[in-house]
């Protein structure tokens, strides 16, 4: 068990910087995701604890050691690869086994600990099979047994569960969620499935474009995203956002269809002038009667989710969208109004993307703009 | 062979196969036609094929069941005689065969070893390792496709007469020989003569572009995932190699060592020019001896009985090893895993 501590770390190929100096510090025991786009260089960052990449600026230590110029051997992380990484020509029993084979363990007592942890993860009956003749999910659990065997001080994971069918990647995740409650190994996981993330992790990482916006716990990055980024890429359906301006002295944000969203005095004064981003996610609001509410769009159509739906609008040629419940009975081209619960409004820097807080006390319910 | 071993052909047969294989799998639909015009045809093309390349073996059989007078009788024969025995003995006795089989078979069962060896550890050192001199060193194996035994005969002959004649002429260059007569008063004089050797049959052989490409080639295919796994799992580089690349490639090696076996047996050039002691002399040598001319037959009626019946001897070995190995390797190509 140990803690990483990633301090100002770098990466460039050639030229390129792809990682731009990242901290992140991971605590003994706990499970953290790494998550955001392809290509962001969440990999590389994993790839980097694991020594499978140079370390090109900056410092990563594991359990206190620094480890820029140790040998993956030497680090005592234990990965489990997207495609897994399986070695085909060897049986289940040997593909886990293999590691401990090779740091020189006795047969008798090295199968007995390879049939304990296949046993854990579900394998014992597949022993003497090839990967070649096993389902993705139990090529999973071997790559997961192989991982667990070693009992690693770190446990690394480069999307493991992207090879799986949608339901069979639920299940997985449970698993591994199951698995790390019982041995507690400092864990990073990289993915880019929000719902893996949000369901995984003890503290989340957003990446984008090899920095880190934010870092947090999964209800915190739900509910105060850091930065417009970070705002999109978390929740499904993605959050809407409108274009505005706060005026100190109606204390609004006046958006640009003539809307006014109230908000508070202290905050509009703080910020006064500033162009911003105005974000609204499609469950925390609901439809109503055109004007009755903050927002007043025209129907473009309507999208079954099953439980719910969701109400594509257009409000001054934005796309928006509205999670409701109430089955469809608009035309297109209808006006609908928009009623938001604006205790869960979330405002950004139009420049910079970075949020900025108004008190969420002192948001007023405001009265429909006229 | 069961059809079971053969699941190419089966899958040919079998319209319902072709889902579950995964060498037919690969194909589109659209590419693999069915009917029954078409195998009609295809198999007559391929039947014509067969017996064109048949037909020559089977003049050589059919030369070797004849007597001297039927062998060359006009018009020639087709059928067969019945002195197929008498003649196979009659080789085998004349041109001492039992000896030269068996320097044969060490020479060729060396080279293929040496070939493989080499060829594996060196297409290992430029895949895996990231070194400045990777791509020189490519190059350089890849050239030396363009300069065969038969273009360097001439130095390769210079070099097995004496090995260690480069390292001399170093030493008299650099004046070092004249160093160490002067001083201690013996001459140094270099010498490892390779001629009548198996090691002189062997070794000028064994460098190998084609094997060490293809080698090459096997591992590019090789996921980079399986390597960094074998990274985490501590394995070393040569533990990489032993445990894991080697048991991969078991079809590579299959089908390189057929290939180099029948390259090596046929050796005919090279033996020819370094042995000059019988007990060193290899079939493929012996043969040509067979072959009658003025000088074997003193103008006397040529045997070709006799030589037909010894090329049917000597071709049976690699005859063998394609037959034993192709088994092999097919069985290799249908457990291959992704
Ligand atoms: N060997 C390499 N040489 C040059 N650039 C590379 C190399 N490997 C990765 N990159 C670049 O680094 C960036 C980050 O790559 P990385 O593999 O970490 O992305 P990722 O976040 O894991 O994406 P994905 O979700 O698709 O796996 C990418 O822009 C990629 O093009
Ligand atoms: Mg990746």
């Amino acid at each position: 068990m140990a803690n990483i501590d990633i301090r100002q770390v770098r990466k460039s190929y050639g030229k390129d910087e792809v990682i731009h100096g990242v901290d992140l510090t991971v605590n003994i025991g706990e499970f953290v995701v790494i998550l955001g786009p392809s290509g962001c260089g969440k990999s590389t960052l994993l790839r980097m604890i694991a020594g499978l990449e140079d370390i090109s600026g900056g410092e990563i230590s594991i359990a206190g050691t620094v480890v820029n110029d140790l040998e993956p051997r030497q680090r005592g992380c234990a990965m489990v690869f997207q495609n897994y990484g399986l070695y085909p020509h060897m049986t289940v029993a040997e593909n886990i086994g293999y590691a401990l084979k090779v740091a020189g363990m006795k047969k008798p007592e090295r199968l007995e600990k390879v049939r304990a942890v296949a046993k854990s993860v579900g394998l014992e009956e597949f022993m003497d099979r090839k990967p070649g003749q096993l389902s993705g999910g139990q090529r999973q659990r071997v790559a997961m047994a192989r991982a667990i065997i070693r009992e690693p001080k770190v446990f690394l994971f480069d999307e493991p569960l992207s090879n799986l069918d949608a339901k069979l990647r639920v299940q997985m995740r449970h698993e591994i969620r199951r698995i790390h409650n019982r041995i507690k190994a400092t864990s990073v996981f990289v993915t880019h499935d929000q719902h893996e993330g949000m369901t995984l992790a003890d503290r989340m990482v957003i990446m984008n474009k090899g920095t880190i916006d934010q870092v947090g716990t999964p209800e915190e990055v739900y509910n105060r995203p850091a930065t417009v980024y970070v705002a999109g890429f978390i929740g499904s359906p993605a959050m809407n956002f409108l274009s505005g301006q706060i005026s100190a002295e109606q204390s609004v944000i006046l958006l640009a269809d003539d809307s006014r969203i109230e908000i508070a005095s202290d905050a509009a004064r703080r910020h006064a002038g500033a162009l911003v981003q105005l974000g609204l996610r499609p469950e925390d609001m609901t439809l109503c009667a055109p004007g009755a509410g903050h927002l007043t769009g025209s129907f473009d159509f309507y999208e079954e989710l099953g439980s719910s739906g969701l109400y594509h609008l257009m409000i001054e040629d934005v796309p928006f969208t509205v999670l409701s419940s109430i089955k469809p009975r608009f035309q297109h081209g209808d006006q609908v109004g928009v009623l938001a619960d604006l205790s869960k409004l979330h405002v950004f820097g139009a420049k910079d993307g970075v949020r900025i807080d108004m008190d969420e006390q002192v948001i007023r319910q405001m009265e429909p703009a006229e | 062979m069961t059809q079971a071993d053969l699941p190419l052909a089966s899958a040919v047969r079998d319209p319902e196969a072709r889902i579950t294989n995964p060498l037919r799998r690969r194909r589109a639909p659209g590419m693999v036609e069915n009917t029954p015009v078409l195998n009609i045809l295809t198999h007559l093309i391929l039947l014509t094929g067969m017996i064109i390349l048949l037909f020559p073996m089977y003049l050589v059989f059919n030369a070797a069941t004849l007597s001297l007078q039927e062998v060359n009788a006009q018009p020639a024969r087709l059928l067969p005689g019945d002195q197929f025995w008498n003649n196979i003995k009659e080789a085998w006795v004349t041109r001492d065969f039992g000896q030269k089989f068996l320097n044969s078979l060490i020479v060729a069962v060396g080279v293929v070893t040496g070939k493989i060896f080499i060829a594996c550890i060196t297409a290992f050192g430029l895949v895996f390792f990231d070194h400045r001199l990777r791509m020189p060193i490519f190059w350089a194996v890849f050239i030396t496709l363009m300069l065969p035994l038969e273009v360097r005969i001439v130095p390769t002959y210079a070099v097995a007469a004496n090995a260690l004649q480069p390292f001399q002429t170093i030493l008299d260059w650099t004046g070092i020989s004249w160093f160490i007569q002067t001083v201690s008063g013996i001459e140094v004089a270099l010498e490892w003569n390779m001629l009548n050797s198996y090691t002189g049959l062997i070794v000028p052989l064994v460098a190998t572009a084609t094997g060490t490409f293809l080698y090459r080639q096997f591992f590019l295919t090789i996921p980079d995932e399986l390597v960094e796994a074998a990274k985490m799992d501590c394995a070393g580089p040569l533990r990489f190699l032993a445990e894991i690349l080697v048991p991969l490639s078991r079809t590579n090696i299959a089908a390189l060592a057929t290939i180099m076996f029948v390259f090596s047996w046929n050796q005919y050039l090279w033996p020819l020019l370094i042995i000059t002691d019988p007990n060193y002399g290899v079939v493929a040598v012996e043969l040509g001896k067979l072959v009658p001319d003025t000088n074997t037959t003193g103008g006397a009626i040529p045997n070709w009985h006799i030589a037909m019946a010894g090329t049917l001897i000597v071709t049976v070995p690699p005859v063998i090893v394609v037959i034993f190995m192709q088994r092999w390797f097919v069985r290799g190509l249908i457990n291959t895993d992704k």
